[in-house]
């Protein structure tokens, strides 16, 4: 059973996400069978997935591809695909993968299982459990066709490292169709120094029980001490004290870290739809009815303004981080 | 410039899930439907194309009889026609989006809107995969939208930024919040809506690709351990966190 991955690298090699994807391939299939395809791939990324058991990666230098285009990228995996015979083809759910996977699918023929939690093999196949209804719901899926388009839940999949392997890089041109009407990347723009919640092993997000954006340097400074990414309840978003890329939830994002860390927040439905598969749930929230609690591994009922410094203060001493 | 907006009728957010009795969809009984929250930012920036450019708009749904009712919100909001793919089931992307493909063929428009995703599936598919069906470029969570001559600016939310792309007409754009204000329709048109007409279109013939096998609530225990806010409580939030999550 052949897999192709779809690789997405970072400046500092590889993303996590592709590490994630590529233990979940090894669980499917032994390394052999495994191949790797990257744009642009750089040596500290090869590496890096070969620290993942990867042996074998196709790599995309086509002048064409400088620009990223997501119809483009699509014909390059699918011909890949096609080359190395794929039973499956695996990406990340990420915002790239979720904008190229369905196009894929499409070209291949091929069942799409989107956003999926849990891969299970069967046969020669794979089925997969994937949430729905917000998380509301778990759904198992068998695809229906030969070859599988898969996308995997960002932090849901755990990232093991093997032994470590020498990837074979293989120049890979694909037939790319210069007429074909698209659309391209021109710039891109990161928010510096911060880590995006979509990414992070660690949230702490606040909530209107903050009172208001001069005091969320507590939420920022318990993230700090546990290397966590900064999140946000809809209303301190709609309230203009947290930018919209920190909401968590329904109409923000879907995230399942390690850790989450909810302060003030109550633990709307549209809030729990966002990280109700979260490891583990941590609520501070001084009414010890709110609904957050319900979802909670642990919950310190409490004022934020004075758990939060002495809960940093408390976390620095065991992590080392200020 | 002519619009064609797809929008799906879904579950309200705060609804309760239960199973059905076959064991693969929602019990659909005392549900609340509701227009897809995400498809309101479609509806809204294809009203805004039209206000700017001329042409017209149309709004269609792959869905059952009561889909009908989000087809007279968009009515009612200014959408120029309404149109439905009868199609109870839609659990398959893939044939939602080949029915939704086939419609764009025959009207060809300059612009198709979706939202960014739909609130029950979530899977962030079926713009996508139309854009492939029809061999056409895409941009999703398009947070903001130029249309100028026949080029296509827009930004898109990616992790930890944004993403400026380029595209040419005609071209598929899926709608994140953020992108415009959607607006209320009024009593009068709420009432005018009530008897325009709706036609309806063939579904695909498109095979299932993906079956449900079953569908189950997920298991959310928790620990649920809960603590006051003393130095002693706190200490051993820490402590847990460190020896039983290990987590730090
Ligand atoms: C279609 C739709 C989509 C939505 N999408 C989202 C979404 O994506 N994300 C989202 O978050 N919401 C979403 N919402 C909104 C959601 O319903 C809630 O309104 C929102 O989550 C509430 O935010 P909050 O918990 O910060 O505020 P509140 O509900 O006001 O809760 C504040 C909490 O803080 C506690 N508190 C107050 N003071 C203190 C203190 N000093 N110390 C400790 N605790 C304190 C209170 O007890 C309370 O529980 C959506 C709603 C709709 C209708
Ligand atoms: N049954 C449907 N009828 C019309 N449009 C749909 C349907 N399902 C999904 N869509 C559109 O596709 C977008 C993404 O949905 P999904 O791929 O299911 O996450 C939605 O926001 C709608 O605009």
């Amino acid at each position: 059973m052949n897999i192709l991955v779809y690789l997405e690298t970072s400046p500092n090699g590889l993303k996590r996400s592709s590490s994630e994807a590529l233990t979940a391939a090894r669980a499917l299939a032994g390394g052999s069978h495994i191949t790797g395809i990257m744009f642009n791939g750089t040596p500290a990324a090869f590496n890096a997935a070969g620290e993942y058991g990867l042996q074998r990666c196709l790599n995309i230098n086509d002048k064409i591809i400088e620009q990223f285009s997501n119809g483009l990228a699509a014909i390059a995996i699918s011909d890949a695909a096609h080359a190395i015979g794929a039973k499956i083809v695996i990406l990340s759910a990420t915002a790239t993968g979720k904008d190229i996977a369905p196009r894929i699918a499409v070209r291949l023929q091929a069942g799409l299982l989107a956003d999926c939690v849990e891969l299970i093999p069967s046969g020669d196949s794979v089925e997969a459990v994937r949430p729905i209804y917000a998380g509301k719901a778990l759904i198992r899926v068998k695809p229906e066709t030969a070859v599988v388009v898969a996308t995997l839940r960002p932090n849901v999949f755990t990232a093991r490292k093997t032994e470590r392997t020498t990837v074979a890089v293989e120049a890979f041109s694909f037939a790319s169709d210069k007429d074909v009407r698209t659309s391209v990347v021109v710039s891109t723009s990161q928010n510096m120094g911060t880590i995006d919640v979509a990414e992070a092993d660690v949230i702490v997000s606040g909530g209107r029980g903050l009172k208001g954006p001069e005091n969320f340097h507590l939420i920022e400074e318990l993230a700090r001490s546990l290397g966590a990414a900064v999140g946000a309840s809809r209303a301190v978003v709609d309230a203009g004290w947290r930018p919209h890329r920190e909401q968590v939830g329904q109409t923000g994002k879907t995230v399942a870290p390690s850790m989450y860390v909810a302060c003030g927040i109550s633990g709307a439905v549209q809030h729990l739809a966002g990280m109700s598969t979260s490891k583990v749930i941590v609520a501070i929230n001084k009414d010890k009815e709110a609904p957050i609690f319900k979802v909670a591994d642990y919950g310190i009922v409490g004022d934020v303004f004075e758990v939060l410094p002495k809960l940093t203060s408390k976390i620095s001493a065991v992590t080392g981080r200020h | 410039m002519n619009v064609l907006v797809c929008i799906s009728q879904v579950p309200d957010t705060t609804t309760k899930i239960t199973v059905s009795p076959d064991g693969k969809s929602m019990n659909p009984q005392g549900v609340k439907f509701i227009l897809n929250p995400y498809d309101e930012f479609a509806i809204e920036e294809g009203l805004r194309i039209r206000e700017k450019f001329g042409g017209t708009v149309t709004t269609l749904t792959v869905g059952g009889e009561s889909a009908k009712e989000i087809l007279r919100t968009a009515l009612a909001m200014g959408s120029d026609t309404a149109a439905i793919i009868k199609d109870e089931e839609r659990q398959d992307s893939y044939i939602v989006a080949s029915s939704i493909a086939d419609v764009a063929r025959s009207i060809s428009p300059d612009v198709i809107l979706f939202g960014r995703q739909s609130i029950d599936f979530d899977s962030f598919a079926v713009p996508s995969m139309v854009a492939e069906l029809l061999g056409w470029p895409n941009i999703s969570m398009v947070s903001s939208l130029t249309i100028e001559d026949h080029s296509v600016t827009a930004e898109r939310d990616i992790e930890g930024g944004k993403e400026t792309i380029e595209a040419t007409l005609p071209c598929v754009i899926a709608a994140q919040k953020g992108l415009n204000d959607p607006r209320y329709p009024k009593l009068p048109d709420i009432m005018k809506a009530k008897s325009k007409t709706i036609s309806e279109h063939p579904k695909s013939s498109a095979v299932r690709r993906v079956n449900v096998l079953d569908m189950k609530l997920p298991d959310t225990k928790r620990l649920n351990k809960i603590f006051g806010e003393s130095d002693q409580e706190l200490d051993e939030v820490v402590r847990l966190l460190h020896e039983e999550a290990k987590i730090i």
